[in-house]
Order: C-alpha cells, then structure tokens, then sequence
C-alpha cells in the first residue's frame, strides 16, 4: 500500500513539475490513474489533498496560482523547478571530508538523521562526502532542551511563539511573547534570541528554563528577521568577559591547575607556594574560583577581590556570627 | 513520518544520484543511504512505475534489467524530470550549519579554514540567515591538546598524561591508552583507557597539565563513551546532600543534577530552593559549598557541614600568615 502510494506522490510530483502552467484539479484527476479511480470527487479532493500536504512536509514547493486568468475562481497548481532545484554547491574534496564530519555531530537521534538527510542531498549532487569517514576530534552537539526544535523551525518559518519563562532567581514563570530570530549554543546549553513583543527589544532566552509547552502566537512568516541579524553578538553576553584587570595570587605547588592555565606569570614564592598572575574580567567569577579551591590559593591583589573572598569564607566558618551582623 | 513519507524523501535524492553514477551496485546505494539492498530494490521497483501521463511503465526512466538482475547493478537513463536532488530544507540547513560551526570551535586550527569555505558555500545554497549559532568554548591550548592526542588516537599510541581531577585538584602521572577526545556541556574531554585505575575514564582537557605522546602501542582500543546524557550519571547507591541556596544560586539546578528541588517561602532564604543532589566525592561538596558562601546553607549530612567549615577556616588561617 505505501509503495502504491509513493508511486502516486512521485507521478504527481513529476506532473507538477514538468508543467509550465498551473494544472487545475480536474485536469490533475483526469491525468493520474488512482486519481482517475477515485469513487467520488469528495474522495478524490479528500486524496490530493492529503498529497499535496505529504509533498510540502517534504519540503516540495507546490506553488498555487491562477490557471485561467480570465476565469480565475479555479486554482491551479505546479512545482517551480527553481524552487524546487538545490542550487550548485561545488565543494572540494577537502570540502566534502568537512561535511561528511559533519554528519557525525549531532548526538540527538532527530537532529542526526536530519543531518543525514542534508548530506543525502548533497551526495545525490555529486559532493563526495564519505561516511565512513574517521572523525579525528569529535565535538557533540546536544539538544536536551524540549522546546529546542519548536524554536528553530519558529526562527526558520518566521512565526511568533508563546511560552511561559522563570527568570533565573525566581520561581515564578511569566508568559513571554517572542518573534524567534535564531538558536545559540553556548557551553553546552541552548538559548532562542529574538524580539520580545511586548518589551520591544531583542532578548536571549535560556531553554532550559522555559515551562509547558511553546505555542505558535500567529502565522509562519509574520515578522522579518534583521537583514543585519548577528546572533554571535546579541548573545555575545553569554561569553566570557574579556580580561581587562590582574590578580596576585599565591597557589600552592601542583594545585589549582585551572588558574594556572590561564597565568601571564608564575614564579616560585616562599616554600610550597607559586606566585600567580592571573588576568580576570568579572570580580564575582573569579572570587567563587578561587573561594572553591579553599586553602590552595591565597589572594594577595586587588583589594576588591581579597576582601570579597575573606567575606564569603568567613560567612561559611561561621555562619551565626556573619547572619548576626548583616 | 509515514514510511512512504520517508520512501518519497529517498527517491528525491536517489534518482539524481542514480543519474550522476550513472552505473552503481546496489550495495553501494544501500551504504550510500543508509538502508539495507532490498529497501533500494523496493524504490527501484517504485521508480519503474513513475512516470507522465500517457507514457509505459519503464518509458520514463530507462532501466538496464538485466543488468539489475544479473549483476545487482543499476543503470538509468532518461531520468531528466529529476536531474537535481530538492533543496536543503531549512532545519536541515540548520542542523548541517550548527554541526559546522562546532567543527570549526571545536576543532584543529588547520580545519577552521576548510569549514569557513564549506560554511559559506551551504550557507549560499540553503539561503537562509544564519537561524543558528554554536560556540563550543575552547581556548587555543585546548584545541592544539586536542589535535595532538588526536594524533596518538589515529596512530595507536599511548599517552603520558599528567592531569588534576576536579574533586582532588592535584596533578597525577598516568599511562593511558586514548579512544576519543569527545565534547560534552561545553567542554573537551578525552576518553582513555586508564591503566592505573584499570577502568575507561574521562579527562576534562582544561585540567591536564601535560601530555606526552609515547612510542609504545595502545593496547586496549574501546568504544567512545556515550556522553550524550552527561558526563556525571549519579546511580542509587550515590550518597546525597540537602542543602538550601537563595535566590541568587538557583542556577546550581542548571548545572548539576539535581534530585529533587522544593521552594523555600520564608526566612533568610525566601524565594530559594531546598535541593538534594548526588554527592560522588565530599571533597566536590565542599568546593561548591565555598564557592556558594553566603548564598547556601548545608541541611544535611552534618558531618560534611563540619568539613565544610574546617576547610573555610583552613583557608582563612592562610591570610593570618605576615606575607599574605
């Protein structure tokens, strides 16, 4: 039955395609044989219907059009083989090995095979992508986020959501309404960017912490997205912020590796003990690092730093004496 | 999807692939998509009943029979109604771009280059904006780690790994057979065998200290771990903590798991959660705990309350020395 009815989908499509000008409903039915068997025009209307729906989840492009500009009261359709066509992409042999990589990205079943589907496509052009290829460095992507598809293809159809959204210091969700311009991935977590409607300006959503359901809030293709949209930047907040200060510190021999990385100089100090310089951007970032490594590190400068670290550690030696004077 | 929703999606891509080979067996389709022989079988029977209106079975798309038959090899001509496979639909240009860009972030420097070619070319033939954006934050020393033990995964050599755990944050010499160097929640790892604990573990890339490519072989070679679920995966028997954070540290339930979360109404930390959360080592415990300072409060177990405290107060006793 389903190969029947491939068979049917793949005639249609191959109608469609090869007509210049948009074939009406009837002229449809009288040239497809299980259209032509059709017990009534109710079963057939009921058939290319659901047809013409299956073509377009396919990403077929069924246009509808005006078939007789002096009658026009019956649509007809067809396929633009423009539209339809993947445009030349060309790639190198170097090119190709990136994109048959690419195909071994995603670790989400849906997203991989989604992927697979592009490469199909590509591979059918002529693009040698192998997928056996070994994959030297494997970066995985994760999407564990429920909504995270719903989002893409919002920002990719163009249409508005609604979702309920708790900030991140309260429990409380708010409904938020949003036109979706793009996805961002950052440290393993996704965020949707878009124009919040009802604040007026663009905003980062954090996935994670939106609730129930995203619910469509209007027709695809309802809003544009900037010609100029950069997602990179309008979420350039999520990155780490770029050093512009120093810190003195003195880390104990063989510890606090992390810290160390990231050190201009480290010269040897009184016995068991390095002096490390590290350069920070956030005074609050650097203050919960180095309060985690506990007695490993000591802060000698800035001032701001060690003071906030003295507090925070004396708040947890003693937690009676620091509540009492608030 | 229906089976012939996904039977219509192969066809689409399989008859202009069938045309640019020209001549292909059809066990090589079948890897090509993915599919076992007699699915292809299937679509090629399909195929031979496609057609226009008014033309035979067969007259649309001239198969070789007999070469299908006696070979299992698939020639056909005259298959011009579909020269072109249907374009990249937009999730899945998506899906392709972000796959991309995590090569690039992720990757060898030497590969960034290609991917920025390859990019703006599917960037071009999708025609979208860019709907998606990934950046894996890797610094540079990370990513040349990475492509050197890439190198000892790709010629079967051990490594000599000088690395510092998070939870003991001291660095240790080990001898490991490396499997992968794989990306999860937003940092590198590599996947080893670890022929000092006798087990297959992970090392987080930002803590090793050195790594020294040997000339001995490696001698065990398992599978990837699977990390798609997260690098820690806490079992019954792993003991737990409760602890209190205030409003200003709720984001702690984004990033460990967290077994159950109750909103706290009233005192000092209204508006704050009540947590429980699987505890692998104390030592990790106490760190989170110096990191939250003020902003938590440890419910139970009260011993590790005690070593919470004493550990505060061993890092204060070094301030009191005159040089610090």
């Amino acid at each position: 039955l389903s190969a029947r009815k491939t068979e049917r989908l793949m005639n249609l499509l191959i109608l469609l395609l090869s007509t210049r000008t948009y074939l009406p409903k009837h002229k449809l039915r009288e040239s497809l044989e299980e259209y032509r068997a059709a017990p009534s025009d109710e079963a057939f209307e009921k058939m290319f219907e659901r047809d013409k729906e299956e073509l377009r989840a396919l990403g077929v492009p069924v246009e509808v059009g005006s078939y007789d500009p002096l009658f026009d009261d019956e649509q007809g359709y067809r396929i633009s083989r423009a539209e339809f066509e993947l445009p030349e992409i060309h790639l190198s042999a170097d090119e190709a090995a990136v994109v048959g990589l690419a195909a071994r990205v995603w670790k989400d079943q849906e997203l991989a095979a989604t992927t697979q589907d592009a490469l199909r496509k590509l591979a059918a052009d002529g693009v040698d992508v192998d997928p056996e290829a070994q994959s030297l460095i494997a970066p995985q992507l994760v999407a564990e986020e429920p909504s995270f598809l719903t989002f893409l293809d919002a920002a990719t159809t163009r249409r508005p959501v609604r979702f309920g959204y708790r900030s991140s210091t309260s429990a409380a969700g708010q409904e938020r309404r949003v036109e979706p311009w793009g996805v961002v991935g950052f440290r393993g977590r996704w965020y949707a960017v878009g124009l919040d409607r009802d604040r007026g300006e663009h905003r980062v959503f954090r996935l994670g912490r939106v609730e129930g359901e995203v619910s469509p809030d209007g027709p695809p293709g309802s809003f544009d997205v900037p010609a100029d949209l950069d997602l990179k930047a309008l979420s350039s907040h999520l990155a780490p912020e770029v050093p512009d200060r120093e810190a003195v510190l003195l880390v104990r021999s063989g510890r606090a590796v992390p810290l160390r990385r990231r050190a201009t100089a480290t010269d040897p100090a009184r016995d068991g003990w390095d002096l490390v310089r590290v350069p920070f951007g956030r005074v609050d970032t650097l203050v919960a690092e180095v309060c985690e490594l506990g007695d490993a590190v000591v802060v000698l400068e800035p001032d701001d730093i060690r003071d906030e670290v003295l507090w925070r550690l004396r708040s947890v030696a003693d937690p009676a004496a620091e509540r009492a004077q608030p | 999807v229906t089976t012939s929703a996904e039977q219509m999606a192969r066809l689409l891509a399989l008859v202009p692939y069938l045309q640019r080979r020209g001549e292909v067996s059809v066990a090589e389709a079948a890897q090509r998509f993915g599919v076992p022989e007699r699915t292809i079988q299937r679509d090629l029977q399909v195929l031979m009943y496609c057609g226009l209106p008014g033309q035979l079975p067969g007259e649309v798309i001239d198969f070789d029979f007999e070469a299908l038959e006696d070979q299992s090899v698939i020639r056909i001509r005259d298959a011009d109604f579909l020269p072109r496979p249907l374009r990249l639909g937009s999730r899945e240009g998506a899906a392709l771009l972000a796959a991309l860009t995590a090569l690039r972030e992720g990757g060898d420097p030497d590969v960034q280059e290609i991917v920025d070619r390859t990019v703006a070319k599917v960037r071009a033939a999708v025609g979208e904006g860019a709907a998606i954006q990934v950046t894996p934050p890797v610094d540079a020393t990370e990513r040349r780690l990475a492509a050197r033990l890439s190198d000892a995964i790709a010629n079967g050599r051990q490594v000599l790994l000088r690395h510092a755990a998070a939870v003991r944050d001291e660095v240790r010499s080990r001898v490991v057979d490396p499997v992968a160097v794989s990306e999860a929640q937003g940092h590198l790892y590599l996947d080893a065998w670890d022929h000092d604990s006798e087990e297959q573990r992970l090392f987080r890339l930002d803590r090793v200290v050195d790594a020294e490519i040997l000339d001995t072989a490696a001698e065990t070679r398992p599978d990837p771990l699977d990390l798609s679920h997260g690098v820690f995966r806490p079992t019954s028997a792993t003991p737990t903590a409760r602890v209190q954070v205030a409003p200003t540290a709720r984001w702690v339930t984004e990033y460990y798991p967290v077994e159950q979360a109750q909103e706290i109404t009233d005192g000092d930390l209204a508006g704050g959660l009540e947590i429980v959360v699987p505890v692998a080592h104390p030592r990790w415990l106490v760190g989170l705990m110096l990191r939250l300072g003020p902003e938590a409060r440890l419910v139970e177990p009260v011993d590790l309350g005690d070593l919470v405290r004493a550990a505060a107060a061993r890092a204060l006793t070094n301030y009191d020395t005159p040089d610090a």
